[in-house]
């Protein structure tokens, strides 16, 4: 984990905090992407709505939010998969776009939720990865692709005996393995997980946790980890980012952004999250719903028509002027950012502002 | 409707709404049968939340099926008994399995779009439930906007003409609870209704159910794998692996001093918003397939705690201190840490 005080020299006012400065491996300046109307009455749909980011060599970003928040679109733009409407994203300082595919898949690497969708179903597992050393050429023959094959499996923590199953033979944890495996096969500085760990369960979701842990500090690699779990993003990143409608609401490093929440929206984030200990403090206060947000659907990215703060139909602290002004992604605390105007004000016990004014986004209490 | 809180005593000495006794659901082929769930026994009381939390394959899904009758052939329930109150709910006839689902049983799932028709109004979806156990039409009507109000779903009456794509995840997963209650059930069921919200909307429902379930003295079965839902919202909480119950008891006790090595493991595999970072715990090996369950304890050749005799027997469901009874020859005392 590399220390805070790693790059002394970072400069006050950027947006990157200290340990996220001098070369980052990978840059994303004001990313925008917008998708056409689904149908001819339809409104075109901002996924996102301008990020920006900066993932030091060796760090781990961490990027969470809910469903619809624009978190994968962002992993799609930032492996090439889509090319945004607006912006940049920049590997070692040079536009994305400048590379080959061939050779942004030797530095960038994309690690899914489901790995049975990225594993062709009939390659065993030798074939699938040695198909990956070859084409990339990290061995000079096939002799040396089954020495490679055994040391990544080794890597992963599977047994030799892994190399001749197919993806079905395999469980959930164990192809999830293999596909990072496979990944790893490229030898990228860096790898974009999205979701990687989602759809296992309980305990398999522990030992890819702490797989990803440990590769990160041996190979040194950098992350760009995105889930919708809260304590998942904390278990692994040195910053967290947390996104809403499209673009980071909040940003700073992991301690401060667990302990110190300065987003309304971070803050409602960490309540919700059921703790695996019964202290009674998701339905302590059950009997009174006037702290929960209304639902709205879920996060529904800000029409073009909307001013104000995306969040304020949710927002318990809003004030008159989040209705009009955009608040803007700005240093509050040291390296924290938010986009807030009354970032970091506590929510009044029993004030429960936006309770009754259930589901009306953008209509003014 | 009973508004009064029972303490836990009342709920404890309550006769059980429903009373799981040694269930075993099996799949049955023409070289023998699969034991799949194995001799479950489970109570809920009036007013009592319980959850039934395991891993994926630990049986808890098969479980809560095999007590609605809702098992395809040729998975069966092959041993024991399920009561509701009076009524044995094993070997009914579907007529009164059917009869008994959506007045006295209640269920919800995880995924509303697969038990939503798309095609019919949301209000005519649960009128017609209600419509099928004998309500009048006009007091089916009048039922279903009381409902829809009930689960806190904004103007019932234009929700009611709405059809189910036009909400959103959890606006349908609270019409699925308007539906499930509207009947006025003793007992709900669910199955990982949360598990595909988001959080902030989990937490919505949750809070929701749990007034609602107040309010009414519900007794109520959820089934999860989130042991943090499990923490934050049932009173009692049975742990199942590979088929069988492993460790059953009040929440707090079962948190605070897991008594099988399973549920320790599983506790300390989760990671927390809170507290010191450290490496999570992690479990070796896989659980073992149906059909090929080890001789003695199921969890032996993963445990931490395994000593010789572990794999010759097995353990059976014993009562411990607190409330809580666990399957296992180790007592913690005895651990190795």
């Amino acid at each position: 984990m590399s220390a805070p005080a790693e790059h002394p020299g970072s400069m006050p006012g950027t947006d990157a905090p200290a340990a996220v400065l001098a070369a980052p491996v990978l840059a994303a300046a004001g990313l925008v992407k917008v998708y056409p109307p689904a149908s001819r009455a339809g409104q075109p749909s901002i996924a996102l709505a301008g990020v920006s980011l900066d993932l030091a060599e060796g760090a781990c970003l961490g990027v969470v939010g809910e469903s619809g928040c624009g978190k994968s679109t962002l992993a799609r733009l930032l492996v090439g998969l889509e090319r945004p409407t607006a912006g940049t994203v920049l590997l070692q300082g040079q536009p994305v776009t400048n590379f080959r595919r061939p050779e942004l898949a030797r530095r960038l690497q994309l690690v899914s939720q489901d790995p049975f969708s990225s594993l062709n179903p009939r390659l065993t597992v030798e074939s699938a990865l040695t198909e990956v050393l070859l084409v990339h050429r990290r061995v000079p023959g096939r002799k040396e692709a089954d020495q490679r094959v055994a040391e990544l499996l080794d890597m992963v923590s599977l047994g030799p005996q892994f190399a001749s199953r197919l993806p079905h033979e395999m469980s959930g944890g164990q192809a999830q393995r293999v596909a990072i495996a496979r990944a790893l096969a490229a030898e990228p500085q860096i790898l974009i997980l999205d979701e990687p760990t989602s759809a296992l369960d309980v305990s398999v979701r522990a030992g890819i946790v702490n797989l990803l842990t440990r590769l990160r500090s041996e190979l040194a690699l950098s992350y760009l980890f995105i889930s919708h779990d809260m304590a998942v993003i904390r278990q692994l990143s040195d910053q967290i980012g947390v996104m809403y409608a499209g673009r980071f609401v909040e940003r700073g490093p992991w301690q401060s952004v667990m302990s110190a929440p300065l987003h309304p929206y971070t803050r409602a984030l960490l309540t919700a999250v059921p703790e695996p200990h019964p202290d009674g403090s998701l339905l302590g206060s059950a009997d009174d719903l006037a702290h929960d947000a209304p639902d709205t659907g879920g996060v529904q990215v800000a029409a073009s028509a909307r001013t104000g703060c995306p969040y304020f139909p949710r927002c318990p602290i809003r004030i008159d002027r989040c209705l009009t002004d955009d608040p803007p992604l700005e240093v509050v605390a040291g390296a924290h950012d938010a986009a807030c105007y009354r970032a970091g004000v506590a929510v009044e016990s029993g004030g429960g502002v936006p309770a009754e004014s259930g589901g009306s986004p953008g209509e003014r209490v | 409707m009973d508004s009064t809180l029972m303490t836990d005593r009342n709920v404890r000495s309550a006769s059980p709404v429903l009373a799981i006794r040694d269930l075993s659901v099996g799949l049955k082929t023409r070289t023998g049968v699969t034991e799949l769930v194995r001799n479950v026994s489970l109570d809920i009381r009036p007013g009592e939340r319980v959850g039934l939390v395991g891993e994926s394959g630990s049986g808890k899904s098969l479980t809560m099926l095999a007590v609605m009758g809702l098992l395809a052939s040729p998975v069966t329930v092959t041993g024991g008994s399920v009561t509701l109150g009076e009524t044995e709910l094993v070997g009914a006839p579907d007529r009164k399995l059917r009869a008994l689902r959506g007045s006295e049983i209640a269920m919800v799932y995880q995924d509303p779009m697969t038990s939503l028709d798309p095609l019919q109004r949301i209000g005519e979806q649960i009128a017609e439930g209600l419509r099928a156990h004998g309500t009048s039409r006009s007091e089916a009507g009048e039922r279903t906007l009381a409902a829809l109000a009930e689960v806190q779903l904004p103007d019932p009456h234009r929700l009611a003409r709405a059809y189910p794509h036009e909400l959103s995840g959890g606006m349908r997963q609270r019409v699925m609870i308007a539906a499930a209650l509207a009947g006025n059930p003793r007992l709900l069921l669910a199955d990982e209704p949360t598990t595909a919200l988001d959080v902030t909307i989990q937490r919505q429902i949750l809070s929701l159910v749990a007034r609602i379930q107040r309010a009414r003295n519900l007794a109520v079965l959820w089934v999860t794998h989130d042991l943090g839902v499990a923490a934050q919202f049932v009173q009692r909480l049975a742990v199942m692996y590979a088929g069988r119950i492993v460790e059953v008891g009040p929440t707090a006790a079962v948190f605070s001093a897991p008594q099988h090595p399973y549920t320790a493991a599983l506790l300390a595999a989760v990671p927390s918003t809170t507290g010191e970072r450290s490496a999570l715990g992690q479990i070796p090996g896989s659980p073992p397939e149906p059909g090929s369950f080890p001789a003695g304890c199921s969890f032996a050749s993963r445990c931490r705690q395994a000593r010789p005799g572990c794999t010759q027997a097995e353990p059976a469901l014993e009562e411990r201190e607190g409330g809580v009874a666990a399957a296992c020859f180790v007592p913690p005392a005895e651990w190795r840490p």
